[in-house]
This record gives C-alpha cells, structure tokens and sequence, in this order.
C-alpha cells in the first residue's frame, strides 16, 4: 500500500485553502493532496473543521450566503474554486452523502434514475441496467431487486444510507465524499458500510469525515488530524494511530484530549 | 497537554498492569540473585526457594496477558497506548525466561549439592560478579520501563557488552581448569550452564531496553546498530 502510495495520482490537490463562514474563518491555510483510489479520512473533535473542508471539495458552501472559500483546488489540474466552474457538473464527479440518509420520497429505483437523468438519456433498458449496477455497487441488489416500486424511505436506515452511496454512484462520479456516513446506523450497518468503502475504492477516491476513530483506522489508507480549522497532521493511516509525529495527534487518537 | 485519558478508568488499568510488570521483575531480580547466592554458598534451602518462586512468575505471565488482552478488547488502544501494552507483552515474556535461567542455576547447585563440589576451587567467585551485573542491568532497564526512561535504557544497551566478555573470561578460566585437573570437567561444565544462563539474563535486560525504547520513541530499535539506536532514542 505505502510502496505504491508514491506512484499514485492526485484526485485533489488542495493549496493554501481558507474558509471563511462571513467574519469567522472555518479552515486556515490547508495544504494537502487525496491520493486517487485512495481512502483519506478526516478526524478531529467537533467544530475543527473536517465537514467544512469537505463541503469545500464539491462547493456544497455556495449554498449558503456569506461563505467562501480562497485558495485553491485543484481537481485533476482544474482548480474547482474558480467562478468559471460549473456546479452541477462538479457535483456530478464528486458525489456526496450525508450522515443522515436522504432518500427521496420516491420508488426505490427513481431514488437512482432520478440524478442519471439530470445528465444523461438513456433508453429504458439502458437505465434498469445502470441502476442495477449502482444497486449492486452499493450493495444493495440482492435486497432491493424486487421492491425497486416500492419508496426508498420503506427501507432500513442502514439500507437507505446504501441506496444514497448507489445514487452517488449511479452517475459515475470520480469522486466521492462521505460526511459520517455510518453515525445513525447500527453496528451491522455500519459494518456493511465500511465494506462496500473498501469495494468502492478500486473505482473511486474517497473522502471520508468520521467521529469514529476506529473506523478512520478500520477503512482508510490516510488520515488527517483536524483541530480549529488546522490541518493539524497527515500521513498514512497505520502510522498516525501507531506512531503520529504530533503529540496534539497522539493524544486526541489516545483519547487524553482535555 | 493532558497526560491522562478521558477515562480515568483506562487510566487505572495502564499503570495497574504496569505495576504487576514491575511487580515480576522485582521476582525475577530476586531469583537470579537468590540463584547465584545459593550457588556460591552452596546454600539448597535458597536453590529451592528460586524453583518455588518459577511457579508465582509463570502465573504472573499468565495473569499479565489476559489483562492485556482484555484491555486491547475493551479499549481498542491506540499510538503510544497500544504500543505500551504490545512491549509489556514482550518484556513480561523475557522476565519469564529470566526466571526460566535462574531455575536453571537452581536446579546446577541442587545436583552439585547432591554430587558434592570438588572443593571450593572452582572460580564461583567470578560468576558472582558476572551475576551482579546482570542483576544490574536488569534493575536498571525495569527502572527505565518505570520511568519510561529512554537515556537509562540506553545505558543498558551499551552495558551488554561488558557481561559478555565476563562471560568469554570465565569460558577461559573453566576450560583452564578442566584442563589442569580433569576431575573438576563435569562440575565445570555445570558451571559454563550457569555462566551462560546468566549471560542471557543480560540479553533479556537488552530485550527490555529496546522495549522501553519502543514505547516512548515508537522506533524499533532490535538488531540495529548502536549509533541508529543513539538517534532514536533521543
């Protein structure tokens, strides 16, 4: 994993980031790179930072007024942080899912054609084909495949939560971002989550935000330390919870953290 | 910056299960000096008292391992934590071979009790001196686990060296010995075991050293030279 670390591509290369909420600044000065195909967590104690860094990879912020971000992103060379960039389809390549499952109020199956539509036509069988796939990516097939009519909210927590990962995937993004994908859901879940984590790696980069530690250590090849909108460290997963170079790392990871 | 957990409870079960690893190496200690005295007065009362004590150890090692298996269950520890309680692992394991070569001495002067030694010609005078150093460099390297002491574990490292010409002297003596009276080979030979049990109470001293060295460095520094080890340590 470290040995072919170096010879991995960039997804993001974020550059002197600052992020502002109006007059309070969220993020300072971050500087890092996520490696492609690679799982980057993102730990810290509430408020450090680590979801505003990640609505910042997708500019989820523009959302809301009186946020901003200076710096730069760059997403395969295009800094996405210029006006210039089209957010539909930014968000398209980097797909996002949220701590609390958000299914639309529609057949499991239109939960998945419904953002396919928004950027491709397809023929009939094309789409039952494309949703199977995203089904079976987040796997979740086996159990949806003969209840695609019926609402996604009829479906588990856990079970939603997989069908917003497949709706994620269903438009083929090249990135996605997952903020405390697994806090509302049992430990099975969660289990099956961190598992299709671990699948969903071979095809795309992944960002994940955690407050659990040991799932940061469970499923990700890196991991950064976040405090007060600092990047506090970054480095390999195995080597921040066995030997981090900061002590302020060392002790939030220990739980001596005051 | 805060030194203790969020948990004062995990707090308790560190330095709990740490106090037991000092509690053993104080057992341990005792025996090889216990061993060696017995040796040098001829005294089996104590030679027995080293072998009773083998069990207390044994049990001790036991006893050690499920707490920490029980504390990595429980408490999924991590960095310096984790590391703590993967070098008591090993440590708890060479404390029990240290015990392992003091019984062993024990077990030499309960047969020359019964065989009789020829004489008091034999240089058991030396061994006691091999066996205070070790005894030292063992106090000392339990004394930089207490204190998570790396400067004091490195002075044990550097030590080594001194108990093993100590021992290659007393190889020299015996065999000059064995070879001017050829009826003290079978008791000189008992003592070669005993020199050499006491050369590896040194090496398991070492072992400790570079266990400490791990917990407060996170460097693993067995089979490295001595200058890396020096940078590390710092």
């Amino acid at each position: 994993m470290s040995d072919t670390a170096a010879t991995l591509a960039n997804a993001l290369e974020i550059r002197q980031l600052n992020f502002f909420y109006g007059k309070f600044q969220g993020l300072k000065n971050i500087n890092l790179d996520i490696a492609e195909k690679r799982v980057t967590a993102f730990i810290g104690p509430s408020g450090c930072g680590k979801s505003t860094l990640l609505r910042t990879f997708n500019r989820m912020y523009s959302l809301y007024p009186g946020q901003r971000a200076e710096g730069q992103i760059n997403f395969y060379g295009q800094n996405i942080l210029e006006d210039s960039q089209d957010l539909n389809l930014l968000r398209a390549r980097i797909g996002m899912v949220f701590q609390k499952p958000t299914p639309f109020p529609m057949s499991i199956y239109d939960n998945i054609a419904f953002g396919v539509k928004l950027y491709e036509t397809l023929s009939r069988s094309e789409m039952d084909d494309r949703v199977e796939w995203a089904l079976t990516k987040a796997a979740l097939w086996k159990e949806a495949k003969d209840k695609l009519n019926q609402s996604g909210l009829s479906l588990s927590g856990g079970q939603q939560q997989r069908l917003c990962i497949a709706r994620s995937v269903a438009v083929k993004p090249s990135v996605l971002l997952l903020d405390e994908p697994t806090s509302a859901l049992d430990p099975i879940s969660t289990g099956k989550i961190e598992e299709l984590v671990h699948e969903l790696k071979n095809d795309y980069t992944i960002a994940i935000v955690t407050h659990n530690m040991q799932q940061a250590a469970r499923c990700s090849d890196y991991t950064a330390y976040m405090y007060l909108g600092d990047l506090i460290e970054f480095g390999e997963t195995k080597e921040i919870f066995m030997k981090p170079e900061r002590k302020e790392t060392e002790d939030y990871i220990t739980g001596r953290f005051g | 910056m805060p030194d203790k957990h969020l948990s004062t409870q995990f707090d308790a079960e560190l330095s709990g299960v740490s106090t037991r690893v000092l509690e053993m190496g104080g057992l341990v200690e005792s025996q090889v000096s216990h061993s060696i005295s017995a040796l040098v007065n001829m005294e089996a009362d104590l030679a027995g008292q080293v072998l009773r004590d083998e069990e207390r150890v044994n049990r001790m090692e036991i006893e050690i391992d499920r707490d920490l298996s029980g504390i990595i269950a429980r408490r999924q520890p991590t960095a310096r934590d984790l590391r703590l309680l993967i070098a008591i692992s090993k440590i708890i394991a060479n404390l029990e071979r240290v015990g392992d070569e003091a019984s062993r001495i024990a077990r030499v002067v309960q047969r020359l009790g019964a065989v009789g030694m020829p004489g008091r010609r034999l240089p058991v005078g030396d061994l006691q001196f091999e066996c205070d150093l070790a005894v030292a460099q063992l106090r000392k390297s339990l004394d930089a686990f207490a204190r998570l002491d790396t400067r004091l574990a490195l002075e044990v490292l550097k030590h080594d060296d001194q108990i093993d010409q100590e021992f290659e002297g007393m190889m020299r003596k015996l065999i000059t010995y064995m070879m001017e009276d050829p009826r003290t080979i079978s008791s000189s030979i008992d003592l070669v075991f005993v020199a050499k049990a006491v050369e590896r109470v040194g090496d398991h001293a070492k072992n400790l050293a570079e266990a400490v060295i791990y917990i407060v460095k996170g460097a693993d520094v067995r089979h490295a030279p001595m200058a890396d080890i020096e940078t590390a340590a710092k």
